[in-house]
């Protein structure tokens, strides 16, 4: 137990734990110090200076992130002085801010517009020069808007110390200050995995995604495609928060009803498409570690994951799986077994994708991914995105009847299922690998190695007699801490899941925006959100992707068996190293 | 070889630019030529301090002093001065002031006049590039005595006991900081010099370095015993080329003569220093951004707690103390904190360097004891305002400093009393103003240095100072509206208080002193549309007066053809069409231009 201090807060006494800061200790108290560059997981900044307090004896006003609460400390969090320099302070950052909260993407869920208004801000009085910059549109997945940035530095360290990329920094000084790439090249040129984390920890839209819901809504009026959607396993988990329900609420059947009322022709689960995922992703496993070769084998279900590797790990390309994701198996299995059964013309099908994911906008695009020259999945739009076309449409999720996904390809076992949270993947591919190798079935079906939400969990699992070492990492500064104890341990593992966003996609960087009731990296929501999941997979009878009855009928039908020509064809894909500028593999040189 | 005559250029930067080289040139080959080579020594020294008078070359024995020195000046000294013994007097520098007595009496005694040199005690006189002048003048002596005689909490209660405090600005009791970052446990320490001099005009820093830079190394070094460290850095701007060289050329020495690196003195103490660049950020002055530079970060400060002192460079206990202050160091420890305690006033103890500069008639370093009043430092040392002009106000404290106003002349420079007063001490700028400029457009000079400078990181710092900017911005161009004065009231003290560090939270000084001070000047810009000063050039009008006697001068030189009138009649001035370039005025013989 933590030695008790005393402290007061606006004259009341209050007994708190020492060692907590001044904001810690008002949040035992029940005061809620307004707020805007700190985040819990993150590092403390201190910079927005929103959560001013006075200390008795210190001249200045003090962050309460940042300063220590000490024993004797008589701390005032609302005087009158403190207001109008707390509103001040706010209305500098509005005044640099466009005034555009009609037509902003984040117009209702916005951390400055609510600040605004908590602070009491009325009326502008220092107005001045604003400053103006180009939406930066180049990558496929992150829109980059710096104009209305307020320099609250979370993407940065989200970014820095979260996801241990560094795609963003500060450049400049003063009022020029400006969070950009590297040189201010392009983002989508630049290192970014396009995890979209940085969208989920900003206070306003300088970062959203891509947003490709207009396209959509004019593509599922033109009658003369027939839209197929496919949803990932995470979205369903979290979708709900979007219409302020409770956190971990499965939306799953409200969300295939919705999709249907929104237009789509064929409600297809992402799920049905991680079942196949474990066929042939556990048979490749089971090949290389029963014929020697490259181990330990990663997995490749995670875009922003692949884009990290190609940068950053290009001598490791042979190590991770040749499967390609979920959502790009399905698409392609939609534009070929789907049409072929459904006489229809691949031209002529519209595959949409809805991922918590915005990498998957990039994956969409990526050149490995086109069947006979066409787009397999045509468009992905974000958890986020869904959750305001369901919106606009005027369609009524909260009450909506749940309804069932289409078939052939919407059934799905409970190994499906836990794809959307890390550590799924590997015990899914457990559940099936063991069998495809013993024969028999596997009983604990429910790996406790591979749950929870430490950064890097490692177990041993024994299969017949031998010993397969397994990790698995979620968020991608795991992710780096993991492949450099691989570079310097080739055989420590055997097998490793890598999901890039903490928690795995149920993290996503395309789910809800926060702060209506969550909070991003908060393990509480995510711990809700991973629960509706898991306890899908209990509710479900067919718990193992090799007894899905749809799966097997695939194979039986068209793809013949894992890892077949037909599944090599359509299903594997193939990687190379990337170099964006100022990477320079095996050089420790600077290309500029 | 005996000499009998000893010549030493000023090498500090201001000279070296004026030339001073080339003098040395031009006096080798005329020694050769009258075949005296033999007999005269020549030496180079750091900065003098008489920087608006070089190229400067002093001749001993004598102590003569030459000034405003030109190639063709040469021949006539070596023939007059050298060969003859006659001074040639129209060159000599003849102020009867700190320049020329502290020469004479240098070693011994303890006061120059007005001015006392401990941190530069050896500027001038030493060749900054030869460690055994330093030896000679009781170099590295101190870090023997420490070494070989005290015990690391001994040097640490010397330290206290003498009263400093950190040169660099804020005024912390050094003592105190050596003994926190002393009682942090671990191996690793550092130890780090800030030299990143950022105010703009001022030049202690590198001129104290450029002049003796072995001081600098010995302070260090004593620290590094003290509180347990091996590693030292100097963080220095790059752009100080010569302070930077003459560093590393003391390093080298130091390294050969073991007063640096291992087992040094053979005292078993390990102890070195590397250099590191700064890129010319003046935040990178505050210690937490310095300490990023030097990672290899963005310069941009943390909050603190933690100090350095706990966890500073690379996570490590850190002590970070600026050029000045590790300059008092040895003299501490070899004349004794007791001796040192006895100088200055009762809270702010020994000496101050300042760099004198702006609207005075001597401009350059002076160092003197704490608790000398401004006005003897202007008056007495700096000699006045030039041109008969009116004192207006003295700025200290560099661009986070305030502006005081002719009332406070008697003020003793000391942190408390120039704190009281509403400025700072900072690190030393002190910039001389007279009635020619205008108080607002100061403030609005410093501000926009400050506001480029701010790193971006804290809101009230890097919104805040723009939006103050743009407000003077405003009043000097005449658009200034009631209620102005206010929203920079209000806007300064909140930056003052709530902004993240040092930079931040002096940024708004010069506004807030010159409102307090000049608010008259302030309001006349705004209500009468009137700049007293006729500085701010949309406040001020040109016309002619009855002096005018139509010689047409003033219509040459108009570049606008603003000005018409016929020959021998007043001509008249279009206020339309005028720049205000003050051209005219500069041309008209007669007075007969007025600019209000």
């Amino acid at each position: 137990m933590a030695e008790k201090i005393n402290i007061t807060i606006n004259d009341k006494p209050y007994k708190v734990d020492d060692g907590l800061t001044i904001m810690q200790a008002a949040d035992h108290c029940g005061y809620h110090i307004p707020r805007l560059c700190y985040h819990p997981e993150l590092s403390i900044e201190g910079a927005c200076r929103v959560c001013i307090v006075q200390v008795e004896g210190v001249k200045n006003f003090v962050a309460s992130c940042c300063y220590p609460a000490s024993d004797g400390m008589k701390v005032y969090t609302n005087t009158k002085e403190l207001r109008q320099a707390r509103r001040d302070i706010v209305e500098l950052l509005l005044d640099n801010h466009p005034e555009d909260c009609h037509t902003c993407e984040r117009d209702g869920n916005c951390e400055l517009q609510r600040l605004a208004y908590a602070m009491g801000i009325r009326k502008m009085h220092f107005s001045g020069e604003r400053k103006h910059y180009e939406i930066d549109i180049s990558s496929p997945s992150v829109v980059r808007d710096p104009e209305k940035c307020i320099l609250c530095g979370r993407c940065v360290r989200m970014c820095q110390e979260i996801q241990g990329i560094n795609a963003i920094g500060y450049a400049h000084r003063g009022f020029n200050t400006v969070v950009t790439p590297a040189y201010n090249m392009p983002f989508g040129e630049s290192v970014c995995s396009h995890c979209g984390q940085c969208i989920n920890v900003c206070p306003t839209a300088a970062f959203t995604e891509t947003n490709y819901t207009q396209e959509l809504f004019e593509k599922l009026n033109d009658k003369s495609f027939t839209t197929v959607v496919q949803i990932a396993p995470a979205v369903r988990a979290a979708i709900g928060e979007a219409f302020d329900l409770e956190l971990g609420r499965n939306m799953e059947h409200e969300t295939a009803a919705a999709l249907r009322r929104l237009g789509f022709d064929y409600v297809f689960d992402t799920q049905f498409s991680a079942d196949l995922t474990i066929m042939e992703e556990g048979s490749e496993f089971l090949e290389r570690f029963q014929s020697g070769g490259k181990l330990p084998m990663i997995t490749s279900c995670c875009p922003a994951w692949i884009n990290t590797l190609e940068i950053f790990y290009p001598d490791m390309l042979a190590n991770v799986s040749t499967c390609k994701s979920p959502m790009s198996m399905m698409s392609n299995i939609v534009k070929t077994f789907f049409a072929q059964k459904k006489k229809l013309d691949p031209e002529k099908i519209y595959s949409v994708a809805v991922m918590p994911c915005t990498a998957k906008k990039c994956e969409s695009v990526r050149p490995e991914h086109y069947i006979k020259g066409l787009r397999s999945t045509d468009i992905v739009i974000t958890t986020r995105e869904l959750a305001w076309m369901i919106k606009s449409a005027g369609i009524d999720f909260v009450n909506i009847k749940g309804e069932a996904f289409d078939k052939p390809l919407g059934m799905s076992s409970g190994a499906g299922t836990i794809f959307g949270v890390t550590g799924g993947v590997m015990e899914a591919a457990l559940r099936t690998a063991y069998e495809l190798y013993t024969g028999e079935t596997l009983i604990e079906i429910e790996l406790e190695e591979t749950r929870g939400f430490k950064g890097i969990k490692e177990g041993i699992i024994e299969i017949d007699g031998k010993h397969l070492n397994i990790a698995v990492a979620h968020g991608l500064g795991n992710a780096h801490r993991l492949m450099d104890e691989v570079r310097k341990d080739p055989g420590k593992y055997h097998f490793i899941e890598i999901m890039a966003c903490p928690g795995g996609c149920i993290g996503g960087g395309g789910q809800p925006y926060p702060c209506v009731n969550s909070e991003p990296l908060d393990e509480v929501c995510l711990g809700k959100r991973a629960e509706a999941l898991y306890g899908n997979d209990r509710k479900n009878t067919i718990r193992r992707s090799h007894e899905n009855p749809e799966i097997q009928r695939l194979y039986r039908e068209f793809l013949q068996k894992p890892l077949s020509e037909k599944s090599h064809e359509l299903l594997h894909t193939h990687y190379s190293p990337k170099e964006p500028k100022g990477i320079i593999h095996n050089q420790g040189v600077i290309k500029v | 070889m005996a000499y009998d005559t000893i010549i030493t250029f000023c090498d500090g930067t201001r000279c070296m630019h004026t030339q001073g080289r080339a003098l040395q040139a031009v006096l080798e080959q005329e020694l050769e030529r009258c075949q005296i080579k033999d007999r005269v020594k020549i030496t180079l020294s750091g900065c003098l301090g008489m920087c608006d008078k070089g190229p400067i070359m002093v001749v001993n024995p004598g102590y003569t002093i030459y000034g405003n020195l030109q190639e063709s000046d040469i021949p006539e000294i070596v023939a007059e001065h050298i060969v003859k013994g006659n001074p040639v007097s129209r060159l000599v520098i003849q102020e009867d002031h700190l320049y020329n007595r502290f020469f004479r009496i240098f070693g011994d005694a303890k006061f120059f006049g007005k001015q006392m040199r401990i941190a530069l005690r050896n500027c001038g006189i030493i060749d900054p590039e030869n460690i055994d002048d330093y030896l000679a003048l009781n170099g590295y002596e101190a870090l023997a005595k420490v070494l070989t005689e005290m015990s690391p909490t001994e040097v640490i209660a010397e330290v206290k006991k003498s009263g400093l405090r950190g040169r660099g600005g804020a005024g912390f009791p050094t003592g105190l900081k050596w003994q926190f970052t002393a009682e942090q446990e671990g191996p690793d320490k550092f130890v780090i010099c800030n030299a990143d001099e950022g105010d703009p005009g001022a030049f202690m820093d590198r001129s104290a370095i450029e002049g003796d830079p072995h001081t600098v190394l010995e302070g260090m070094a004593i620290a590094g015993y003290a509180i347990g460290a091996k590693k030292g850095v100097i963080y220095i701007r790059a752009e100080y080329p010569l302070a930077i060289d003459r560093l590393y050329k003391a390093i080298n020495q130091a390294r050969k003569y073991n007063l640096l690196g291992d087992n040094i003195l053979e005292a078993g103490f390990d102890f070195d220093i590397e250099i590191r660049l700064g890129a010319g950020a003046f935040v990178c002055g505050e210690e937490t951004a310095l300490i990023h530079s030097i990672q290899g970060a963005r310069g941009m400060p943390r909050p603190r707690p933690p100090y350095p002192s706990v966890s500073g460079l690379f996570g490590k206990p850190t002590l970070i103390n600026n050029v000045e202050t590790w300059a008092n160091i040895p003299v501490i420890m070899l004349d004794g904190a007791e001796w040192f305690s006895t100088i200055g006033t009762e809270k702010s103890k020994g000496t101050k360097v300042f760099a004198l500069a702006g609207k005075v008639v001597n401009t350059g370093l002076v160092e003197v004891p704490m608790g000398t009043t401004l006005r003897q430092i202007v008056y007495d040392i700096g000699g006045g305002i030039p041109g008969n002009k009116k004192l207006k106000a003295i700025q200290t404290g560099g661009p986070s400093g305030g502006c005081l106003p002719e009332d406070y002349l008697d003020t003793p420079v000391d942190y408390e009393s120039l704190a009281a007063a509403g400025s700072i001490m900072g690190s030393g700028g002190m910039i001389v103003i007279d009635e020619a400029s205008c108080m607002v457009d100061i403030a609005k000079f410093f501000l926009e240095f400050t506001q480029n400078e701010s790193c971006g990181k804290c809101t009230p710092c890097r919104e805040g100072t723009k939006r103050m900017y743009e407000i003077l911005e405003r009043i000097t161009a005449g658009e200034g509206r009631d209620g102005d004065i206010e929203k920079l009231e209000r806007l300064g003290n909140m930056i003052k208080k709530s902004s993240l560090c040092g930079l931040g939270q002096s940024a708004p000084n010069p506004v807030l002193s010159t409102i307090k001070n000049f608010r008259e000047e302030y309001e006349e810009h705004i209500r009468e549309k009137k700049c007293r000063a006729g500085v701010c050039k949309e406040l001020i009008g040109y016309s002619v007066n009855d002096n005018c006697i139509g010689c047409g001068a003033c219509k040459k030189a108009c570049p606008v053809g603003a000005i018409t009138g016929k020959t021998k009649s007043k001509h008249e001035i279009d206020a339309e069409k005028c720049i205000k370039c003050g051209m005219c005025i500069a041309t008209c013989k007669f007075d007969a231009i007025i600019k209000a």
